[in-house]
């Protein structure tokens, strides 16, 4: 690593700092930045963004197929039965909101914590956020049985002039989850204001170009568009002020959002009375399960997007890295939640919670329960390794394994404890169905649809974020022009 | 030809618009703005700015988020409809916590989008600098000092020289009216 020059300036008195990693590599000049990340939506998309859309706009149409015929039909298409009246729906529902975690951790409680690293993967990660809990948003709806009474969730005046009962976990969750939707979106919004300004003004600086009138015409119409969500933003530093101060606040409120998010949809399980559900560990372990599972998520889509939108020397491998740490962090924490939960089981004396936990690792379940403990407590382990951190195919492969155990996670959780209750003559074995299995498959469509037209549209990473961490950027420094004012700057 | 606006320095980086930004201060106008592709740090400062006040926008959103939430559970399970669940209480602050939150962050987080629009006086299509050619690059990689026209200390003659007195590239007057 060559010695960056910012670090000349570093009075003599002090030590000799340590020299940071760069955020961007080989020191790229700002308006580099722009036309390489603005350049992705400007330009026309390769082949396999065609076919990637193409197969997951298939997937997507399937699953609101089975969900056509699941409403016409009822519940019966899918593999409920007396004691698991809680199947798949509900373990879907849980990971795909688990998955949201990470974005939100990312743009949030890595902001307040000043992660400057944060700021390549931020905007991706975030709207990962809103596309996944677009998806767990469907399940808790098509699960109530009669979809067209869904709205009684909500506290709206209705014939029978009752309302919902506010003692209830589901209804916290109703709250917790349409908050946490909105108020990502209107983050991820925020940031998106002077990103969409840049677009605006290169489709203005490029309009001199277009040939064809209809060139022409769809350069006006996209300045229309950028121009109106961007809301005139100007840059002013005025407008700066209000701007992170706005930011900085919406941060600061959506630290404790996700946190209780996860908490109460934790809440579903641990108000309850059942045994393996029954447990105040849940909240904790839920919020670090998600976090968890929303780092494999973010690394399975960042992998391939770095690499085939040329943005390595901006998602560099040190940011893959991080994220690394992450997860293994997260994924020991969970590990010590499963081991503890355990230890509680015995420790606790209550032989119907011993029961439960034994039959969860060596029941007719079993499989899923070793599933999920080699996926999430061992792959994560590997990353001790530097070779493992830094190797991206490798990271790719373990991200999908964290994918694969979190989802067996909510399965364990959700179908192990219900199949066997109180009374033995109605244990019985749960198996999902067709509707159950491809419904499932067909909401990552959705989610791979939307998260397509977001790169074909949106700039994906925050421009300007990561032109203010650039050494460029620093007034104090010589890329930030130090030497050029007369006297020097203090 | 309608009349000027402003009058704009164009600068190619932080440091030297922050010099600037200082000396432009110095000489005491009040309608004169920064403008570059991010925040820079330190700016605001330099513009002798004080505090945002997002803050009240966010807390009075939040005031309002939990007070409706605590109202609202008030009247749907104690007034409006009774249910008496389990030998409960009708209405207890600790089962309506979860929801009052929720409703305190939803309502914070709406305080704070819209404080910061209201405070900038955005949204805004149709500003002259947005029509101006070469003030395209502040989203880019320039940035710009504007001082207006209608500030008491303009003099067309002064201010271009104090601009000139600073590491400007390039200076020019700004067409259209606010």
């Amino acid at each position: 690593m060559s010695e960056p020059a910012a670090h000349s300036q570093v009075e003599t008195s002090t030590p000799k700092e340590l020299v940071r990693e760069p955020l961007v590599l080989n020191n790229r000049p700002l308006g580099w930045i722009t036309n390489q990340v603005a350049g992705i939506v400007e330009g026309d998309m390769p082949k396999w963004w065609n076919i990637a859309f193409g197969v997951s706009f298939l997937l997507m149409l399937m699953s609101f197929g089975y969900i056509g015929y699941l409403i016409t039909t009822g519940v019966g298409v899918w593999g409920l039965n007396h004691p698991v009246a809680w199947g798949w729906a509900i373990v879907n529902f849980v990971f795909w909101i688990g998955i949201g975690h990470a974005g939100t951790l990312i743009s949030a409680i890595l902001f307040l914590l000043r992660q400057k690293w944060r700021t390549s993967v931020n905007r991706t990660a975030e709207a990962m956020t809103i596309f996944a809990v677009i998806c767990a948003g469907i399940f808790p709806g098509i699960h109530v049985g009669r979809i067209w009474l869904a709205w009684w969730l909500f506290p709206l005046p209705n014939a029978n002039a009752i309302w919902p009962q506010f003692r209830s976990p589901l209804l916290w969750d109703v709250f917790a989850v349409s908050t946490y939707f909105t108020v990502s979106l209107l983050f991820w919004y925020m940031g998106l204001i002077p990103d969409l300004a840049t677009i605006r003004d290169r489709l203005r600086k490029n309009a001199g170009q277009c040939k064809t009138g209809l060139d022409k015409m769809i350069n006006k119409l996209k300045q229309f568009l950028y121009g109106l969500f961007s809301m005139g933003w100007i840059g002013s530093n005025r407008h700066w002020r209000n701007y992170e101060k706005a930011y900085l606040l919406l941060a600061g409120l959506s630290t404790p959002l996700v946190l209780s998010v996860h908490s109460i949809v934790s809440f579903d399980f641990a108000v309850s009375q059942l045994p393996g559900w029954h447990t105040t560990i849940f909240p904790p372990y839920f919020v670090a399960g998600a976090v968890f599972s929303g780092f494999g998520m973010v690394l399975t889509l960042m992998i391939p997007m770095r690499t085939i939108f040329n943005l390595e020397e901006i998602i560099t491998v040190r940011h893959l890295e991080l994220m690394c740490k992450v997860i293994m962090a997260t994924g020991t924490i969970v590990g010590y939640a499963y081991g503890m939960e355990f230890f509680i089981a015995w420790y606790g004396g209550n032989p119907y919670e011993l029961y439960a936990f034994k039959n969860r690792a060596f029941g007719p379940y079993w499989w899923s329960y070793w599933i999920m403990i080699s996926c999430n407590v061992i792959s994560p382990q590997l990353f001790w390794f530097k070779w493992c951190r830094t190797s991206p195919w490798f990271i790719f492969v373990v991200s999908i394994f964290v994918n694969i155990g979190m989802w067996f996670e909510r399965f364990v959780i959700v179908v192990t404890s219900l199949h066997r209750d109180y009374l033995p003559a109605s244990w019985g074995y749960y198996s999902p169905t067709q509707v159950d299995i491809l419904t499932f498959v067909g909401t990552f469509g959705l989610f791979m649809v939307l998260f397509l037209l977001f790169i074909r549209y949106l700039p994906s990473i925050t421009i300007f974020e990561v032109k203010a961490v650039t050494p460029q950027a620093d007034p104090h420094s010589i890329e930030g022009g130090a030497d050029r004012v007369k006297g020097g700057d203090h | 030809m309608s009349k000027s606006f402003a009058i704009m320095a164009e600068y190619e980086t932080p440091a030297e618009i922050m010099d600037a930004a200082k000396k432009v201060h110095a000489a005491g106008y009040e309608k004169w703005d920064v403008h570059s592709p991010f925040p820079i740090h330190g700016m605001d400062d330099a513009m002798g700015l004080d505090n945002a006040k997002v803050g009240y926008f966010t807390f009075f959103g939040g005031l309002i988020g939990f007070t409706t939430g605590m109202t609202m559970q008030y009247f749907m399970n104690k007034f409006d409809y009774a249910i008496v669940v389990g030998g409960k209480p009708l209405f207890s602050g600790f089962f309506a916590f979860p929801v009052s939150y929720e409703l305190t962050i939803l309502l914070g987080a709406f305080g704070s989008l819209i404080g910061m629009f209201v405070l900038n006086r955005l949204p805004r299509h149709h500003h002259p600098l947005l029509a101006n050619e070469r003030f395209a690059d502040v989203t880019d990689d320039k940035f710009y000092v504007v001082i207006e026209c209608d500030d008491d200390h303009y003099d067309e003659q002064r201010t271009r020289s104090l601009l000139e007195g600073t590491n400007a590239v390039h200076i020019e007057m700004v067409e259209g009216t606010e």
